[in-house]
Protein backbone atom coordinates (compact mmCIF):
# COMPACT_ATOMS: atom_id res chain seq x y z
CA UNK A 1 0.00 0.00 0.00
CA UNK A 2 2.95 2.39 0.76
CA UNK A 3 6.23 2.29 -0.29
CA UNK A 4 9.12 4.55 0.02
CA UNK A 5 11.90 4.01 -2.45
CA UNK A 6 15.06 5.85 -1.34
CA UNK A 7 13.06 8.98 -0.64
CA UNK A 8 15.49 12.10 0.63
CA UNK A 9 13.60 15.79 1.88
CA UNK A 10 15.63 18.89 1.96
CA UNK A 11 13.32 22.01 2.93
CA UNK A 12 14.23 25.28 1.46
CA UNK A 13 15.74 26.11 4.51
CA UNK A 14 18.50 23.72 4.13
CA UNK A 15 17.36 21.10 6.68
CA UNK A 16 17.71 17.54 5.78
CA UNK A 17 14.72 15.86 6.93
CA UNK A 18 14.74 12.50 5.13
CA UNK A 19 18.08 10.69 3.76
CA UNK A 20 17.38 7.88 1.70
CA UNK A 21 14.11 6.28 3.45
CA UNK A 22 12.96 3.43 2.27
CA UNK A 23 10.11 1.27 3.83
CA UNK A 24 7.00 -0.43 3.15
CA UNK A 25 3.67 -1.39 4.29
CA UNK A 26 1.42 -3.85 3.13
CA UNK A 27 -2.41 -3.64 2.67
CA UNK A 28 -4.30 -3.51 5.63
CA UNK A 29 -1.63 -3.73 8.01
CA UNK A 30 -0.97 -1.52 10.83
CA UNK A 31 2.28 0.18 11.30
CA UNK A 32 3.81 2.72 13.60
CA UNK A 33 6.23 5.51 12.92
CA UNK A 34 7.78 6.57 15.52
CA UNK A 35 11.49 8.29 16.65
CA UNK A 36 12.26 11.72 18.24
CA UNK A 37 11.06 14.81 16.88
CA UNK A 38 12.34 15.16 14.20
CA UNK A 39 13.36 12.03 13.27
CA UNK A 40 11.40 12.72 10.04
CA UNK A 41 7.76 11.59 10.98
CA UNK A 42 5.99 14.29 9.72
CA UNK A 43 7.86 14.76 6.64
CA UNK A 44 6.90 11.11 5.36
CA UNK A 45 3.23 11.76 6.64
CA UNK A 46 3.50 14.98 4.45
CA UNK A 47 4.60 12.87 1.38
CA UNK A 48 2.01 10.87 1.68
CA UNK A 49 -1.01 13.16 1.71
CA UNK A 50 1.20 15.60 -0.80
CA UNK A 51 1.73 18.44 1.31
CA UNK A 52 5.25 18.24 0.52
CA UNK A 53 7.49 16.55 -2.38
CA UNK A 54 10.04 14.73 -1.96
CA UNK A 55 13.56 16.11 -3.05
CA UNK A 56 14.78 12.30 -4.38
CA UNK A 57 13.41 9.22 -4.58
CA UNK A 58 9.80 7.56 -5.13
CA UNK A 59 6.92 7.45 -2.59
CA UNK A 60 3.86 4.88 -4.16
CA UNK A 61 0.78 4.95 -2.42
CA UNK A 62 -1.90 2.27 -3.74
CA UNK A 63 0.22 1.51 -7.32
CA UNK A 64 0.50 5.25 -7.85
CA UNK A 65 4.22 6.53 -7.83
CA UNK A 66 2.93 10.09 -6.67
CA UNK A 67 6.08 11.71 -8.55
CA UNK A 68 3.40 11.62 -11.10
CA UNK A 69 0.57 13.00 -9.78
CA UNK A 70 -0.03 16.58 -10.98
CA UNK A 71 -0.73 19.27 -8.52
CA UNK A 72 -3.95 19.61 -10.43
CA UNK A 73 -4.61 16.02 -9.45
CA UNK A 74 -3.79 16.28 -6.16
CA UNK A 75 -7.54 17.34 -4.62
CA UNK A 76 -8.45 13.94 -6.50
CA UNK A 77 -5.91 11.88 -4.78
CA UNK A 78 -6.26 13.12 -1.20
CA UNK A 79 -9.54 12.01 -1.29
CA UNK A 80 -8.58 8.17 -1.30
CA UNK A 81 -6.40 8.34 2.06
CA UNK A 82 -7.80 9.82 5.13
CA UNK A 83 -5.95 11.79 7.26
CA UNK A 84 -5.88 12.58 11.55
CA UNK A 85 -3.94 15.81 12.50
CA UNK A 86 -2.54 16.41 15.62
CA UNK A 87 -4.39 19.34 15.82
CA UNK A 88 -7.55 17.75 14.06
CA UNK A 89 -7.98 20.95 11.80
CA UNK A 90 -11.74 21.43 11.99
CA UNK A 91 -13.95 24.03 10.58
CA UNK A 92 -14.71 25.49 14.18
CA UNK A 93 -17.83 27.33 12.97
CA UNK A 94 -19.34 24.63 11.72
CA UNK A 95 -21.07 21.62 13.31
CA UNK A 96 -19.78 18.16 13.59
CA UNK A 97 -22.33 16.55 11.11
CA UNK A 98 -20.63 19.56 8.25
CA UNK A 99 -16.66 18.64 9.40
CA UNK A 100 -17.14 14.66 8.97
CA UNK A 101 -19.58 15.29 6.23
CA UNK A 102 -16.88 17.67 4.06
CA UNK A 103 -15.53 14.39 2.81
CA UNK A 104 -18.29 13.38 1.19
CA UNK A 105 -19.83 16.65 -0.10
CA UNK A 106 -16.40 17.38 -1.72
CA UNK A 107 -16.72 13.60 -3.68
CA UNK A 108 -20.31 14.96 -4.62
CA UNK A 109 -22.39 12.27 -2.64
CA UNK A 110 -26.02 13.48 -1.85
CA UNK A 111 -27.49 14.41 1.52
CA UNK A 112 -29.40 11.81 2.19
CA UNK A 113 -26.23 9.18 1.25
CA UNK A 114 -23.93 11.30 3.07
CA UNK A 115 -26.07 11.80 6.62
CA UNK A 116 -26.40 8.00 6.87
CA UNK A 117 -22.81 7.93 6.60
CA UNK A 118 -21.44 10.58 8.89
CA UNK A 119 -23.60 9.33 11.39
CA UNK A 120 -22.05 5.52 10.94
CA UNK A 121 -18.79 7.17 11.39
CA UNK A 122 -19.66 9.25 14.32
CA UNK A 123 -21.04 5.55 15.66
CA UNK A 124 -17.67 3.85 15.25
CA UNK A 125 -16.06 6.83 17.05
CA UNK A 126 -18.79 7.21 19.51
CA UNK A 127 -20.02 10.31 19.25
CA UNK A 128 -23.46 9.67 17.82
CA UNK A 129 -26.04 12.12 19.75
CA UNK A 130 -22.83 15.02 18.90
CA UNK A 131 -23.59 15.74 15.45
CA UNK A 132 -24.97 19.12 16.39
CA UNK A 133 -22.32 20.23 18.54
CA UNK A 134 -19.43 22.81 17.27
CA UNK A 135 -15.80 21.42 17.87
CA UNK A 136 -15.03 23.97 19.88
CA UNK A 137 -17.77 22.92 22.58
CA UNK A 138 -16.32 19.49 22.93
CA UNK A 139 -13.12 18.12 25.09
CA UNK A 140 -9.79 17.58 22.80
CA UNK A 141 -10.93 14.14 22.88
CA UNK A 142 -13.40 13.84 21.09
CA UNK A 143 -12.30 16.76 18.76
CA UNK A 144 -9.86 14.07 18.15
CA UNK A 145 -12.56 11.54 17.31
CA UNK A 146 -14.51 14.07 14.98
CA UNK A 147 -11.04 14.52 13.29
CA UNK A 148 -10.81 10.53 12.79
CA UNK A 149 -14.80 10.32 12.01
CA UNK A 150 -14.16 12.67 8.88
CA UNK A 151 -10.85 10.27 7.73
CA UNK A 152 -12.81 7.51 7.55
CA UNK A 153 -16.06 8.87 6.48
CA UNK A 154 -15.20 8.15 2.95
CA UNK A 155 -14.14 4.58 3.10
CA UNK A 156 -10.42 5.21 2.05
CA UNK A 157 -8.48 2.24 1.77
CA UNK A 158 -5.39 4.02 3.74
CA UNK A 159 -5.69 6.45 7.08
CA UNK A 160 -2.46 8.15 8.12
CA UNK A 161 -2.30 9.67 11.33
CA UNK A 162 -0.41 12.27 12.82
CA UNK A 163 0.45 12.48 16.52
CA UNK A 164 -3.56 11.19 17.25
CA UNK A 165 -2.98 10.75 20.98
CA UNK A 166 -0.26 13.53 21.36
CA UNK A 167 -2.81 15.63 23.91
CA UNK A 168 -4.81 13.08 24.88
CA UNK A 169 -4.67 11.47 28.94
CA UNK A 170 -3.61 7.60 28.84
CA UNK A 171 -6.74 6.05 29.03
CA UNK A 172 -8.09 8.40 26.13
CA UNK A 173 -4.99 7.60 24.28
CA UNK A 174 -5.39 3.78 24.57
CA UNK A 175 -8.84 3.99 23.36
CA UNK A 176 -8.31 5.45 20.34
CA UNK A 177 -5.26 3.54 19.33
CA UNK A 178 -8.01 0.74 19.55
CA UNK A 179 -9.97 2.74 17.15
CA UNK A 180 -6.90 2.53 14.88
CA UNK A 181 -6.66 -1.24 15.42
CA UNK A 182 -10.31 -1.87 14.44
CA UNK A 183 -9.91 -0.26 11.34
CA UNK A 184 -6.57 -2.20 10.13
CA UNK A 185 -8.97 -5.35 11.16
CA UNK A 186 -11.61 -4.38 8.59
CA UNK A 187 -8.93 -3.80 5.83
CA UNK A 188 -7.74 -0.02 6.08
CA UNK A 189 -3.98 0.28 5.92
CA UNK A 190 -3.41 2.27 9.36
CA UNK A 191 -0.05 4.06 9.48
CA UNK A 192 0.32 6.15 12.70
CA UNK A 193 2.85 8.57 13.77
CA UNK A 194 3.78 8.10 17.53
CA UNK A 195 6.50 8.44 19.99
CA UNK A 196 4.48 6.94 22.62
CA UNK A 197 6.04 3.77 22.57
CA UNK A 198 4.37 2.00 25.66
CA UNK A 199 1.16 2.32 24.14
CA UNK A 200 2.88 0.46 21.03
CA UNK A 201 4.39 -2.47 22.62
CA UNK A 202 0.60 -2.72 24.43
CA UNK A 203 -1.09 -3.18 21.22
CA UNK A 204 1.92 -5.20 20.31
CA UNK A 205 1.94 -3.79 16.37
CA UNK A 206 4.57 -3.49 13.90
CA UNK A 207 7.35 -0.55 14.66
CA UNK A 208 9.11 1.53 12.01
CA UNK A 209 11.82 3.43 13.76
CA UNK A 210 13.37 6.32 12.38
CA UNK A 211 16.57 8.49 13.79
CA UNK A 212 17.80 11.33 11.97
CA UNK A 213 15.87 11.06 9.07
CA UNK A 214 16.84 7.74 8.20
CA UNK A 215 15.06 4.21 9.29
CA UNK A 216 16.87 2.91 12.05
CA UNK A 217 14.52 -0.90 12.38
CA UNK A 218 11.85 -1.19 10.25
CA UNK A 219 10.53 -3.99 12.16
CA UNK A 220 9.96 -6.55 9.88
CA UNK A 221 10.84 -9.85 11.91
CA UNK A 222 13.91 -10.85 10.17
CA UNK B 1 -29.73 12.15 -10.48
CA UNK B 2 -26.37 13.37 -10.64
CA UNK B 3 -26.98 16.50 -12.09
CA UNK B 4 -29.98 17.02 -9.67
CA UNK B 5 -27.48 16.59 -7.20
CA UNK B 6 -24.93 18.84 -9.46
CA UNK B 7 -27.86 21.86 -8.50
CA UNK B 8 -28.43 20.57 -4.93
CA UNK B 9 -24.82 21.31 -4.63
CA UNK B 10 -25.09 24.11 -6.13
CA UNK B 11 -27.97 25.69 -4.55
CA UNK B 12 -26.72 24.81 -1.25
CA UNK B 13 -23.69 26.74 -1.61
CA UNK B 14 -25.69 30.21 -2.81
CA UNK B 15 -27.62 30.02 0.02
CA UNK B 16 -25.06 28.94 2.60
CA UNK B 17 -22.90 32.12 0.86
CA UNK B 18 -25.65 34.34 1.67
CA UNK B 19 -26.55 32.94 5.52
CA UNK B 20 -22.34 33.79 5.52
CA UNK B 21 -22.54 37.26 4.58
CA UNK B 22 -25.45 38.56 6.26
CA UNK B 23 -23.76 37.56 8.93
CA UNK B 24 -21.82 40.53 8.79
CA UNK B 25 -24.60 43.26 7.88
CA UNK B 26 -22.21 45.88 8.71
CA UNK B 27 -19.61 44.99 6.31
CA UNK B 28 -21.87 43.53 3.86
CA UNK B 29 -23.92 46.58 3.62
CA UNK B 30 -20.99 49.43 3.14
CA UNK B 31 -19.91 47.11 0.33
CA UNK B 32 -23.22 46.79 -0.92
CA UNK B 33 -23.96 50.41 -0.58
CA UNK B 34 -20.65 51.23 -2.45
CA UNK B 35 -21.47 49.20 -5.25
CA UNK B 36 -25.42 50.49 -5.21
CA UNK B 37 -23.79 54.50 -5.50
CA UNK B 38 -21.52 53.56 -8.42
CA UNK B 39 -24.09 51.82 -10.32
CA UNK B 40 -26.71 54.49 -9.62
CA UNK B 41 -24.74 57.43 -10.20
CA UNK B 42 -23.87 56.76 -14.15
CA UNK B 43 -28.02 55.63 -14.09
CA UNK B 44 -29.28 58.94 -12.74
CA UNK B 45 -27.64 61.19 -15.59
CA UNK B 46 -28.12 58.81 -18.23
CA UNK B 47 -31.79 58.91 -17.41
CA UNK B 48 -31.97 62.56 -16.92
CA UNK B 49 -30.27 62.23 -20.73
CA UNK B 50 -32.28 60.11 -22.07
CA UNK B 51 -35.32 62.09 -20.84
CA UNK B 52 -33.50 64.99 -22.16
CA UNK B 53 -33.36 63.89 -25.66
CA UNK B 54 -36.87 63.02 -25.47
CA UNK B 55 -38.04 66.08 -24.99
CA UNK B 56 -35.81 67.68 -27.54
CA UNK B 57 -37.97 65.06 -29.43
CA UNK B 58 -41.32 66.42 -28.15
CA UNK B 59 -39.91 69.90 -29.32
CA UNK B 60 -39.71 68.39 -33.28
CA UNK B 61 -41.80 71.85 -34.24
CA UNK B 62 -38.48 73.49 -34.06
CA UNK B 63 -37.48 71.31 -37.19
CA UNK B 64 -39.96 72.59 -38.96
CA UNK B 65 -39.47 74.39 -41.94
CA UNK B 66 -41.07 77.40 -43.62
CA UNK B 67 -41.68 77.39 -47.05
CA UNK B 68 -42.29 80.85 -48.56
CA UNK B 69 -43.75 81.01 -52.14
CA UNK B 70 -43.07 83.38 -54.79
CA UNK B 71 -46.04 85.67 -54.77
CA UNK B 72 -46.07 86.05 -58.73
CA UNK B 73 -46.67 82.17 -58.75
CA UNK B 74 -49.81 80.83 -59.90
CA UNK B 75 -52.47 80.02 -57.09
CA UNK B 76 -52.40 76.19 -58.03
CA UNK B 77 -48.77 76.18 -57.46
CA UNK B 78 -49.12 75.57 -53.54
CA UNK B 79 -51.22 72.38 -53.63
CA UNK B 80 -49.04 70.56 -56.55
CA UNK B 81 -45.69 71.56 -54.33
CA UNK B 82 -47.42 70.33 -51.39
CA UNK B 83 -48.55 67.09 -53.25
CA UNK B 84 -44.75 66.80 -54.26
CA UNK B 85 -43.18 67.59 -50.88
CA UNK B 86 -45.44 64.61 -49.35
CA UNK B 87 -44.25 62.13 -51.33
CA UNK B 88 -40.53 62.46 -50.46
CA UNK B 89 -39.39 59.93 -47.55
CA UNK B 90 -37.29 62.86 -45.63
CA UNK B 91 -41.02 64.37 -45.32
CA UNK B 92 -42.98 63.97 -42.27
CA UNK B 93 -45.86 66.34 -43.12
CA UNK B 94 -46.94 69.20 -44.74
CA UNK B 95 -49.31 72.31 -44.48
CA UNK B 96 -50.35 74.86 -46.56
CA UNK B 97 -51.18 78.68 -45.03
CA UNK B 98 -52.83 80.12 -48.03
CA UNK B 99 -51.96 84.03 -48.64
CA UNK B 100 -55.58 84.48 -47.65
CA UNK B 101 -55.35 82.33 -44.41
CA UNK B 102 -52.27 83.82 -42.96
CA UNK B 103 -53.86 87.37 -43.30
CA UNK B 104 -57.11 86.60 -41.44
CA UNK B 105 -55.01 84.82 -38.22
CA UNK B 106 -53.01 87.76 -38.53
CA UNK B 107 -55.63 90.37 -38.41
CA UNK B 108 -57.61 87.92 -35.66
CA UNK B 109 -54.63 87.84 -33.58
CA UNK B 110 -52.83 90.91 -33.42
CA UNK B 111 -55.42 93.33 -33.14
CA UNK B 112 -54.40 95.57 -36.35
CA UNK B 113 -57.87 94.76 -37.89
CA UNK B 114 -58.53 98.14 -39.07
CA UNK B 115 -54.97 99.21 -40.53
CA UNK B 116 -55.07 95.79 -42.50
CA UNK B 117 -58.16 96.83 -44.26
CA UNK B 118 -56.93 99.88 -45.12
CA UNK B 119 -54.24 97.23 -47.71
CA UNK B 120 -55.39 96.86 -51.13
CA UNK B 121 -53.26 94.35 -51.48
CA UNK B 122 -52.59 90.53 -49.67
CA UNK B 123 -48.56 90.69 -49.11
CA UNK B 124 -48.24 87.67 -47.14
CA UNK B 125 -47.39 84.90 -49.65
CA UNK B 126 -48.58 81.22 -49.69
CA UNK B 127 -46.70 79.34 -47.10
CA UNK B 128 -46.01 75.58 -46.83
CA UNK B 129 -44.88 74.50 -43.07
CA UNK B 130 -42.74 71.36 -43.89
CA UNK B 131 -42.17 69.25 -40.76
CA UNK B 132 -39.01 66.41 -41.84
CA UNK B 133 -39.36 62.66 -40.86
CA UNK B 134 -38.25 61.51 -37.89
CA UNK B 135 -35.12 59.85 -39.42
CA UNK B 136 -34.39 63.55 -41.31
CA UNK B 137 -34.53 65.05 -38.22
CA UNK B 138 -31.17 66.28 -37.20
CA UNK B 139 -29.44 68.83 -37.98
CA UNK B 140 -28.01 67.41 -41.41
CA UNK B 141 -31.01 65.60 -42.63
CA UNK B 142 -33.11 69.76 -42.53
CA UNK B 143 -30.22 71.39 -43.97
CA UNK B 144 -29.94 68.55 -46.79
CA UNK B 145 -33.97 69.06 -46.97
CA UNK B 146 -34.03 72.85 -46.95
CA UNK B 147 -31.07 72.69 -49.60
CA UNK B 148 -33.82 70.82 -51.75
CA UNK B 149 -36.63 72.72 -51.34
CA UNK B 150 -34.67 76.08 -52.27
CA UNK B 151 -33.36 74.74 -55.12
CA UNK B 152 -37.17 73.91 -56.58
CA UNK B 153 -39.07 76.16 -58.65
CA UNK B 154 -41.20 79.78 -57.64
CA UNK B 155 -39.77 78.86 -53.36
CA UNK B 156 -38.84 82.51 -52.31
CA UNK B 157 -37.15 81.48 -49.60
CA UNK B 158 -36.85 78.66 -46.99
CA UNK B 159 -36.58 79.32 -43.09
CA UNK B 160 -35.10 76.91 -40.52
CA UNK B 161 -33.77 77.74 -37.29
CA UNK B 162 -31.53 75.11 -36.16
CA UNK B 163 -29.08 76.57 -33.98
CA UNK B 164 -30.11 76.01 -30.66
CA UNK B 165 -31.23 72.70 -31.55
CA UNK B 166 -27.40 72.07 -32.88
CA UNK B 167 -25.65 73.12 -29.77
CA UNK B 168 -28.18 71.32 -27.64
CA UNK B 169 -27.48 68.56 -29.68
CA UNK B 170 -23.96 68.87 -29.36
CA UNK B 171 -24.00 69.37 -25.68
CA UNK B 172 -26.37 65.93 -25.13
CA UNK B 173 -23.04 64.38 -27.19
CA UNK B 174 -20.41 65.44 -24.63
CA UNK B 175 -22.26 64.64 -22.10
CA UNK B 176 -23.30 61.27 -22.78
CA UNK B 177 -20.13 60.36 -23.40
CA UNK B 178 -19.01 61.55 -20.01
CA UNK B 179 -21.86 59.39 -19.04
CA UNK B 180 -20.21 56.60 -20.46
CA UNK B 181 -16.69 57.56 -19.40
CA UNK B 182 -18.06 57.49 -15.92
CA UNK B 183 -19.93 54.28 -16.33
CA UNK B 184 -16.55 52.79 -17.72
CA UNK B 185 -14.52 53.77 -14.58
CA UNK B 186 -16.89 53.12 -11.95
CA UNK B 187 -17.79 49.87 -13.20
CA UNK B 188 -14.32 49.10 -12.78
CA UNK B 189 -13.91 50.32 -9.41
CA UNK B 190 -16.64 48.03 -8.73
CA UNK B 191 -14.95 45.32 -9.57
CA UNK B 192 -11.75 46.28 -7.76
CA UNK B 193 -13.59 46.85 -4.88
CA UNK B 194 -15.32 43.21 -4.35
CA UNK B 195 -12.50 42.01 -5.52
CA UNK B 196 -10.56 43.10 -2.41
CA UNK B 197 -13.52 42.47 -0.07
CA UNK B 198 -13.47 38.71 -1.05
CA UNK B 199 -10.05 39.09 -0.62
CA UNK B 200 -10.16 39.81 3.04
CA UNK B 201 -12.38 37.44 2.99
CA UNK B 202 -10.25 34.40 2.18
CA UNK B 203 -7.25 35.73 4.38
CA UNK B 204 -9.92 35.56 7.18
CA UNK B 205 -10.93 32.40 6.42
CA UNK B 206 -7.62 30.94 5.74
CA UNK B 207 -7.70 28.03 8.21
CA UNK B 208 -10.93 26.54 6.91
CA UNK B 209 -9.52 26.93 3.71
CA UNK B 210 -6.62 24.66 3.89
CA UNK B 211 -8.48 22.44 5.83
CA UNK B 212 -10.73 22.08 2.84
CA UNK B 213 -7.58 21.21 0.65
CA UNK B 214 -6.38 18.73 3.09
CA UNK B 215 -9.71 16.63 2.73
CA UNK B 216 -10.03 16.94 -1.13
CA UNK B 217 -11.14 20.36 -2.25
CA UNK B 218 -10.08 21.34 -5.37
CA UNK B 219 -9.51 24.93 -6.03
CA UNK B 220 -12.84 25.36 -7.68
CA UNK B 221 -14.71 23.61 -5.17
CA UNK B 222 -12.90 25.80 -2.64
CA UNK B 223 -13.56 29.32 -4.61
CA UNK B 224 -17.52 28.47 -5.23
CA UNK B 225 -18.82 30.04 -2.57
CA UNK B 226 -16.90 33.49 -2.89
CA UNK B 227 -17.74 33.60 -6.32
CA UNK B 228 -21.57 33.49 -4.77
CA UNK B 229 -20.89 35.85 -2.27
CA UNK B 230 -19.64 38.10 -5.03
CA UNK B 231 -22.85 37.32 -6.67
CA UNK B 232 -24.75 38.69 -3.49
CA UNK B 233 -22.82 42.02 -3.26
CA UNK B 234 -23.86 42.32 -6.95
CA UNK B 235 -27.12 41.88 -6.90
CA UNK B 236 -27.75 43.40 -3.44
CA UNK B 237 -25.69 46.59 -5.05
CA UNK B 238 -27.96 46.54 -7.82
CA UNK B 239 -31.00 46.80 -6.09
CA UNK B 240 -29.37 49.71 -3.78
CA UNK B 241 -28.92 51.33 -6.83
CA UNK B 242 -32.36 50.57 -8.34
CA UNK B 243 -33.90 52.06 -4.96
CA UNK B 244 -31.36 55.67 -5.38
CA UNK B 245 -32.87 55.82 -9.09
CA UNK B 246 -36.19 55.18 -8.00
CA UNK B 247 -35.81 58.30 -4.78
CA UNK B 248 -33.93 60.19 -7.01
CA UNK B 249 -36.07 60.24 -9.80
CA UNK B 250 -39.43 60.96 -7.16
CA UNK B 251 -37.34 64.13 -6.39
CA UNK B 252 -36.77 65.32 -10.00
CA UNK B 253 -40.23 64.36 -11.13
CA UNK B 254 -41.86 67.65 -9.55
CA UNK B 255 -39.46 70.50 -10.48
CA UNK B 256 -38.99 68.85 -14.27
CA UNK B 257 -42.66 69.26 -14.82
CA UNK B 258 -43.19 72.57 -13.25
CA UNK B 259 -39.95 73.38 -15.48
CA UNK B 260 -41.30 71.59 -18.68
CA UNK B 261 -44.91 73.58 -18.35
CA UNK B 262 -43.04 76.60 -17.91
CA UNK B 263 -41.56 76.05 -21.66
CA UNK B 264 -45.31 74.54 -22.59
CA UNK B 265 -44.42 71.19 -23.25
CA UNK B 266 -46.30 68.38 -21.55
CA UNK B 267 -42.80 66.74 -20.89
CA UNK B 268 -42.52 64.29 -17.86
CA UNK B 269 -39.16 62.66 -16.49
CA UNK B 270 -39.59 59.10 -17.31
CA UNK B 271 -38.46 55.97 -15.00
CA UNK B 272 -36.69 52.89 -15.79
CA UNK B 273 -38.89 50.04 -17.24
CA UNK B 274 -38.80 46.14 -15.99
CA UNK B 275 -36.58 45.28 -18.66
CA UNK B 276 -34.07 48.57 -17.60
CA UNK B 277 -34.32 47.20 -13.78
CA UNK B 278 -33.43 43.73 -14.50
CA UNK B 279 -30.14 44.88 -16.73
CA UNK B 280 -29.40 46.73 -13.57
CA UNK B 281 -29.42 44.05 -11.79
CA UNK B 282 -27.86 41.58 -14.27
CA UNK B 283 -24.64 44.32 -14.95
CA UNK B 284 -23.80 44.47 -10.96
CA UNK B 285 -23.84 40.44 -10.61
CA UNK B 286 -21.88 40.17 -13.82
CA UNK B 287 -19.53 42.78 -12.19
CA UNK B 288 -19.03 41.80 -8.73
CA UNK B 289 -19.16 38.27 -10.14
CA UNK B 290 -15.78 39.03 -11.96
CA UNK B 291 -14.10 40.94 -9.03
CA UNK B 292 -14.86 37.63 -7.14
CA UNK B 293 -13.31 35.59 -9.27
CA UNK B 294 -10.60 37.81 -9.98
CA UNK B 295 -10.13 37.35 -6.20
CA UNK B 296 -11.02 34.11 -5.44
CA UNK B 297 -9.18 32.11 -8.15
CA UNK B 298 -5.61 34.23 -7.49
CA UNK B 299 -5.59 33.55 -3.51
CA UNK B 300 -7.17 30.40 -3.36
CA UNK B 301 -4.11 28.84 -5.28
CA UNK B 302 -2.10 30.76 -3.45
CA UNK B 303 -3.26 29.11 -0.13
CA UNK B 304 -1.90 25.56 0.50
CA UNK B 305 -1.39 23.37 3.50
CA UNK B 306 2.15 23.55 5.34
Amino acid sequence: MIRFDQVFKRYPNGREALAGVSFEVGDGELAFLTGHSGAGKSSILKLIALIERPTRGQVIVNHQNLNGVKSGRIPHYRRQIGVVYQDHKLLEDRPVMDNVALPLIIAGIPKREADKRVRAALDQVGLLGKEKSRPLELSTGEQQRVGIARAVVAKPALLIADEPTGNLDPDLARDTMQLFRRFSEVGVTVMVATHDVHLIDEIGARRIVLEGGRVQDEGRPS
Amino acid sequence: MKIGAYFARHAQTFIGSLGRIVNQPFATFMTMGVIGVAIALPLVLNLFLQNARSATGNLNEAFDLSVYLDKKAPASRAPALLKQLKLRGDVAQVRLISADQALKEFRDDSGFGKALDALTDNPLPDTLVVTPSLDASTPRGTDELKAAITAMPDVQSVQLDTEWVKRLHGMIDVLRRVVYLTGGLLALGIVLIVSNTIRLDILNRRAEIVVMKLVGASNGFTRRPFLYSGLWYGLGGGFLALILLAIASLVLKGPVAELASLYGSDFRLKGLGFGMAASVLGVAAMLAWAGSWLAATRHIRAIEPV
